[in-house]
């Protein structure tokens, strides 16, 4: 199988959802000092707290370029819990390539920077909703949270 | 001693890089089908046959710890390892083999003297210069040294042609001065720095030179005196011997002054419960069993290459350069850009703006000084990572490294995030870089 499928360098040569947010609910950005990679990964929630809009900026190899890009797509809909529970082994599945140890941080840069994204929108939703919160009591919250996700993966 | 190496100095009658290939067993492996064409050898060279056999020979005839037995095998060790330590010598023209330290590589080398030269003569204010185009490993010990005496690190900065700029490197000595780290042959760009002039300088304000000769060892003759260097580091695995071993070089009054870098067993004469008494150079600094077997092999590698001659080594260098820079300049047009010294169709600065990646070309071929810059070619594409570059290479069989070179602030500098790099050996031909050729080729296809 062939690393640089023609999905892949579609995805590299016509990136989908590259660009910035203008207010975005979370935002961050991650470098890989062994390649020079940077990636910044924006996103937006919407009043339920689903991310109606992700976008990625900055620069990589084919690989983390194209694994951004297709990882932006599918944030689409999900609650930061549900990013943050996304594994390494649905970025693989998505790419559908052999990724060789030497390449797994390019595949999985994306992700990661995706993760922090989630986090620094949870934290930021989180306290202007500090009167709601005190209403549903966090486990509670949290298990809303939990079963709803199962719901959305299956 | 027929287990011990003859240190055979016969030249070769005819330089033929194919024939010599052949002695590399490696080259008889393929790559994704295809046969390997090896151009990283700046990271680590190939290892010849008679290396191989010198280091399981040692293994299976006469395995045994250096300096501490009366037995044969304990004599023999010894003696083997120490003609490497003469060998050694005799490769950079040292005066005495007792100047002549083994540590792991070049790394261990250069902390050798940052820590036990630099401890002891390093103090506030004083100053330490280094250049702009120096590996991770003669910066960041200095960088270290520098923090821990609260000194100044001073850096020579290149010109736009990428060379070192000796003018500022001139205006930065003055009696605050009492180091100049710097290298024998730039991993990333190839270039070579006029040591000579550097050192004389550096001499005439009273400074320390220490030459990290971790590239040139393998590409030029390595001459301590007549440079006349205080120190000097270089690693065996880059000149065709085993991992694991480096050289440091020093002037004896030097070495001798300074304290041990590591303690324990060998490297004491004499040893009370309270205190005890440094053995004599070298091994003052060789704590503990030393990497035997490799230092061993190495004298095999030094045979092999004085057999090759870095006289041929240096000619066939600078031809696989002339035809790499032609073939791979005619791909400028494709946003292929390469970062040589003195090359004349290069101007870019530090600026991130578009003239970075145009080309004024002055002349009708491609030009270099091949006396500044030596069998490293570095290149960057516009649009396309030197990771992905290097992927479609080694899927074509052709190993390139990509990245940072362990030279992060000049690759920032170069205004780069990463480049790729061919690095040439004399095993190298014309037809391994017709190779990577047509990995270009099918790269710039793919990408673009
Ligand atoms: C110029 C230069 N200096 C130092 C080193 C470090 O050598 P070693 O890794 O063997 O210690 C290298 C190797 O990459 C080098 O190219």
């Amino acid at each position: 199988m062939d690393l640089y499928s023609e999905i892949i360098l579609d995805y590299f040569k016509n990136p989908v959802n590259k660009g910035e947010i203008d207010k975005p609910t979370g935002t961050a950005s991650e470098y890989n000092p062994l390649c020079g990679d940077k990636i910044r990964v924006d996103i937006l929630l919407d009043k339920k707290g689903k991310v109606v809009e992700a976008k990625f900026s900055g620069e990589g190899c084919a690989i983390s370029q194209a694994a951004t890009s297709m990882l932006t797509e599918k944030l689409i809909g999900k609650t930061p819990a549900q990013i943050k529970k996304i594994s390494n082994e649905e970025i693989y599945k998505m790419l559908n390539i052999p990724i060789s140890p030497g390449r797994v941080k390019c595949a999985l840069l994306g992700l990661v920077t995706a993760k922090k994204a989630a986090i620094s929108a949870n934290t930021k939703t989180k306290t202007p909703d500090t009167k709601k919160s005190l209403k549903n009591p966090t486990c509670h919250f949290l298990q809303i949270k939990k079963s709803r996700q199962r719901g959305t993966t299956r | 001693m027929k287990n011990i190496p003859k240190i055979t100095n016969r030249k070769l009658l005819v330089f033929n890089p194919k024939i010599l290939k052949k002695d590399f067993p490696i080259f008889s492996r393929k790559i994704n089908g295809k046969t390997l064409v090896y151009l990283d050898n700046a990271s680590t060279s190939q290892k010849p046959k008679s290396v191989i056999d010198a280091l399981t020979n040692y293994y299976k005839t006469f395995n045994a710890n250096t300096h501490r037995g009366i037995h044969t095998m304990s004599e023999e060790a010894t003696l083997a390892y120490e003609k490497t330590r003469e060998h050694v010598a005799k490769f950079i023209n040292a005066p005495l083999s007792k100047e002549i330290i083994f540590t792991r590589n070049t790394t261990e080398a250069i902390n050798l003297v940052a820590y036990s030269w630099g401890e002891t003569n390093i103090h506030k204010d004083d100053e330490i210069i280094i250049s702009a185009i120096e590996h991770h490993s003669n910066l960041v010990p200095w960088q270290e040294l520098c923090r821990r005496k609260k000194a100044k690190l001073k850096i020579i900065p290149i010109k736009n042609d990428l060379t070192l700029n000796m003018e500022a490197y001139e205006k930065m000595l003055s009696r605050e001065t009492k180091l100049v780290s710097i290298t024998g042959m730039s991993n990333v760009l190839g270039f070579m720095p006029d040591l000579q002039k550097i050192i004389k300088l550096a001499h005439k304000n009273k400074a320390l030179v220490l030459v990290d000769a971790a590239q040139s060892a393998a590409h030029i003759k390595t001459d301590v005196k007549k440079l006349d260097c205080d120190f000097l580091a270089f690693s065996s695995h880059k000149l065709l011997g085993p991992t694991g071993v480096g050289a440091l070089y020093g002037k004896f009054q030097l070495l001798s002054n300074m304290p041990p870098f590591m303690f324990g067993g060998d490297m004491v004469k004499a040893v009370q419960q309270d205190k005890a008494f440094w053995n004599d150079l070298p091994w003052k600094f060789e704590a503990g069993t030393p990497n035997i077997a490799d230092v061993i092999a190495f004298n095999a590698a030094l045979t092999y290459l004085e057999k090759v001659g870095l006289k041929n080594i240096q000619k066939h260098d600078e031809k696989l350069l002339k035809y790499a820079v032609k073939k791979f300049s005619k791909y400028e047009k494709d946003g292929v850009r390469l970062i040589l010294p003195t090359y004349k169709s290069m101007d870019f600065s530090r600026s991130s703006d578009s003239k970075s990646h145009s080309f004024t070309r002055n002349s009708s071929s491609p030009t270099f000084d091949p006396s500044a810059t030596s069998s490293i070619l570095s290149f960057s594409i516009k649009g396309i990572h030197p990771h992905d570059v290097a992927q479609i290479f080694n899927d074509e069989g052709v190993a390139i490294r990509s990245g940072y070179h362990c030279s992060q602030p000049l690759i920032e500098y170069l205004n780069l995030s990463a480049t790729a790099r061919m690095s040439f050996y004399f095993y190298n031909t014309k037809e391994d870089i017709d190779r990577a050729e047509k990995a270009l080729q099918k790269t710039l296809k793919l990408f673009k």
